[in-house]
């Protein structure tokens, strides 16, 4: 019996049509595209999922800080970064300060980079504290896993949980100068803003608008196997911290210029600082300290110095009137 | 100071000063609190005068020698300027600490230097201390001169003394050393007016980890990254920096 006496016949039947046959295939199609495709992307960027399930091996142990963080997270390639597992990254770097052009637009981003790297002289109107940009954004906004400004700049305008509204790029930094400066913000028409606005951009070109580059931000840690404990962190930070930072965190100061920026007190940022956040100051210390030694620090203590970070006083979140 | 090491010493008057942290242990914390508190009562009071001697005695040790020690000056000139031509460094205006720190390194042989061991052991204790003191007290590098045209070599060395390169996780020479290389004391000395070739020899030994008495392996961590021709661009620079780096 051929296809065609069967399909005619079974037509004929009025018992069961053949085009359901069609349909339900077709359907199983396009269910089975909808998972699989967003499912390849995941699967691009998300850690191995034997790594990722797998139970903290060494949780739990006695062992000395820092030999306490299990093999198995450290081993995961990359996990960190990926807030967003359907992110597809993609690889930048920004121009170099040469090919900065010495024109009108030029001059505003080289004021940009003099606001950036020295932000006490040049917008010292705007800062409360003693901090510069470039303490928080290393190399002069440069540094990938430093929150680069070239990564920051084609991701705004974004809506952001912090004040529940769209931010511009502007109003953006603007939260830079309140919180992490304890300052004011410039206004957005400045001439501070639209040179910080013109350096970014500069820093940017050539980037894709809106893509998460890699990079951005502070690699985040994957949660600590110990809950970070601010005595594990003092130990931590009196051994690879104090150094520069001294031991009562306020920095050190040459000529009235801040070499190592103060960690807390009322010399650094506020309580509303993404900064004061444990997780990004780990993210931070982890992937950026000590100066030049990156990625040496184990990620519980990483945890655990940024945890005592958290247990020192520090200016109040100016939206909470009080310190946090 | 006799009525400060009574109050130092009376019963109760320790955790009123300094009160103890409640996860260390008891005797430790005070014990070492009190001792810190004597000292530095001591230190205060007689400091200054100690000092000025020291001062005085290093002068003497670095223009005439003493104790079967060369006279310092001898190859690290008459002003503690270094000799440009042989490799010596500066020592004027460095930090007392890392003088200090380098001559018992030399002694104890945790910083390798043929020449420098053999005189390092002959110091006493004293001795290192009043020489470390005497050049630390001379004024630092300033520039001098009119400014040239900088080499293509003397402008890459520039941007990685002030700005490093963080493609490859290099810092600047000047995050750590100094806005202008003057020195962060105590653990970061003065780079700005060092000769080139010691500069460059003090490099090359970090990358090679013949040198390693750095705090937490942070200069070796640096040099390492450091390609040839990067180590003789810092060096050239450090010897005459200028923070603008351009003709005028």
């Amino acid at each position: 019996m051929s296809f065609r006496t069967w399909y005619k016949s079974q037509k004929q039947t009025r018992k069961f049509h053949p085009g359901w046959i069609v349909i339900a295939v077709g359907g199983v199609l396009v269910v089975a595209g909808i998972i699989a495709i967003p499912a390849t992307l995941v699967a691009e960027t998300a850690p191995p999922p034997a790594a990722a399930a797998s139970p903290p091996a060494a949780s739990g142990h006695g062992k000395a800080p820092g030999a306490a963080m299990p093999k198995v997270i450290e081993q995961t390639p990359g996990p960190a970064r990926l807030r967003n597992a359907k992110t597809i990254q993609v690889d930048f770097s920004p121009p170099p300060d040469e090919a900065m052009p010495t024109d009108e637009f030029g001059k505003a981003v080289r004021l940009g980079k003099d606001i950036f790297t020295d932000t006490q002289t040049y917008a010292r109107q705007y800062v409360g504290n003693k901090l510069n940009c470039v303490n928080c954004h290393l190399g002069a906004g440069r540094k990938a896993d430093s929150a680069p400004l070239w990564a920051a700049y084609g991701m705004f305008p974004a809506y952001r949980d912090k004040n529940k509204h769209v931010n511009t790029y502007e109003e953006r930094l603007a939260g830079c100068f309140r919180f992490s400066m304890n300052g004011k913000a410039p206004a957005p028409d400045s001439k501070e803003m639209v040179a910080l606005v013109s350096y970014s951009y500069w820093l940017a070109k050539g980037a894709p608008l809106g893509v998460e580059l890699k990079g951005r931000g502070y690699p985040q840690l994957a949660e600590p196997s110990q809950k970070p404990d601010a005595v594990r962190g003092k130990q931590v930070f009196e051994a690879n911290c104090a150094l520069c930072h001294g031991v009562d965190g306020q920095g050190t100061e040459m000529s009235g210029r801040y070499v190592f920026p103060p960690l807390w007190g009322k010399n650094s940022f506020n309580g509303g600082a993404g900064m004061s956040k444990v997780k990004n100051a780990a993210a931070f210390v982890h992937a950026n300290m000590p100066l030049g030694k990156g990625n040496s620090l184990s990620e519980q203590e990483a945890w655990d110095v940024a945890q005592y970070l958290d247990s020192k006083p520090r200016p109040p979140d100016p939206r909470k009137g009080k310190s946090s | 100071m006799p009525l400060s090491f009574i109050v130092a010493w009376m019963p109760g008057s320790r955790n009123r000063v300094l009160p103890r942290p409640p996860h260390l242990p008891a005797r430790a914390t005070d014990f070492r609190s009190l001792l810190a508190g004597v000292v530095s009562i001591a230190w205060g009071a007689t400091g200054a005068s100690l000092a000025h001697a020291d001062r005085l005695a290093g002068a003497t040790l670095a223009q005439q020698g003493g104790g079967g020690a060369p006279a310092c000056m001898t190859c690290h000139g008459a002003t503690g300027e270094g000799q440009a031509a042989a490799g010596f460094p500066r020592l004027a205006g460095q930090g007392q600490a890392y003088l200090l720190k380098q001559l018992q390194a030399f002694a104890d042989g945790t910083r390798k230097n043929p020449q420098m061991a053999p005189i390092a052991r002959s110091l006493s204790a004293a001795q290192m201390r009043d020489a470390a003191d005497y050049y630390a007290s001379l004024p630092g590098w300033k520039q001098a001169g009119a400014p040239h045209t900088p080499s293509a070599q003397y402008t890459q060395g520039l941007k990685i003394v002030t700005e490093g390169d963080w493609s490859k996780e290099m810092p600047a020479c000047f995050a750590c050393h100094g806005i202008a290389g003057e020195g962060v004391p105590p653990h970061f000395p003065a780079l700005a007016g060092q000769p080139t070739a010691y500069t460059q020899t003090q490099l090359s030994a970090w990358r090679a980890a013949q040198r390693t008495n750095d705090p937490l392996g942070l200069m070796q961590a640096v040099a390492e990254k450091m390609s040839d021709a990067e180590i003789a661009a810092v060096s050239r620079y450090l010897e005459n920096p200028s923070r603008a780096g351009k003709e005028k």
